[in-house]
């Protein structure tokens, strides 16, 4: 662990920023910055993986791969989620969320 | 107060700021920088837990490759010089709530938990433990989670070209 640190301080950074990035999610009506929120969200649980990792079981690696998955995880879904909205442009020329109501079929 | 508390708080101060910002900026191409400073400084604190590997991976994954990515969206997809309304007030205000009474909850449940942490003695990490573990087929490797993240790669690049293609 680190010297002067207890890991409640991590754990209180990681937690405001999930609800900030929730809260993100609920407020705004552009796609990509709901995109955007999503990847704070997802960001602030990889912290906390690794925090729990360095101070409460040292002698594993857990973390790390869980964290590895989700840095996956996150990529993927943003390349699908900009391809997704690229093609909503094509067809309805904005993406704000309230004038996409129907799906193709 | 030692040198590693205030790059502490200065690390985490960096990425609250600037994490709000990013949801209530009204110019899109500012919220995604200010989302690139939150990832940069989250890799900062990654470098205080010394875990090189994973800070590393978080700059050119994140910092590098999502955040371009979702500018050349907004670059392809939006006017730079657009500017969002407000939100409705009952938005806001339900995402306030959301946000404050769950911060709340989660707060007070962080300060109850007695944590305690292992006494075995700790494992020191570098790349050549991650690897290991990572191809292990034995016990405690994660062979399996690295072939299925692979394959879900492939299918998320293939599904990315075939939605984002013009025409059928």
């Amino acid at each position: 662990m680190i010297q002067g640190i207890p890991i409640q301080c991590f754990l209180i950074v990681s937690t405001i920023m999930f609800f900030i990035g929730i809260c993100g999610f609920i407020i705004r009506h552009n796609l990509i910055t709901i995109l955007m929120s999503v990847e704070l969200i997802l960001n602030s649980v990889n912290i906390n993986f690794l925090v729990f990792n360095k101070y409460l079981f040292p002698h594993q690696l857990q973390g790390h791969f869980f964290a590895m998955i989700v840095v996956a995880i996150a990529a993927s879904e943003a390349a699908v989620a900009i391809a997704l909205f690229i093609n909503m442009y094509r067809k309805f020329n904005n993406i704000e969320v309230e004038n996409i109501n129907e799906m193709k079929y | 107060m030692e040198l590693n508390q205030i790059m502490f708080f200065l690390l985490a101060g960096l990425i609250l700021i600037f994490s709000l910002l990013t949801i209530t900026s009204r110019m899109i191409l500012r919220a995604a920088i200010y989302l690139l400073i939150v990832l940069v400084a989250t890799s900062g604190l990654y470098f205080m837990l010394n875990f090189e590997f994973i800070a590393a991976i978080q700059l050119t994954l994140y910092a590098g490759g999502i955040v371009v990515l979702i500018i050349f969206s907004i670059l392809l997809t939006s006017h730079i010089s657009h500017k969002f309304e407000q939100p409705a007030v009952a938005n806001a205000f339900a995402g306030i709530l959301t946000g404050i009474l769950g911060c709340g909850v989660a707060l007070w449940s962080i300060m109850k938990f007695p944590f305690t942490p292992t006494t075995q003695p700790a494992l020191e990490v570098n790349m050549k433990q991650i690897g290991m573990h990572l191809l292990n087929t034995g016990n405690y490797g994660y062979a399996l989670p690295f072939e299925v993240i692979s394959v879900l790669l492939l299918a998320a690049m293939i599904a990315a070209i075939v939605i984002a293609k013009k025409g059928n």
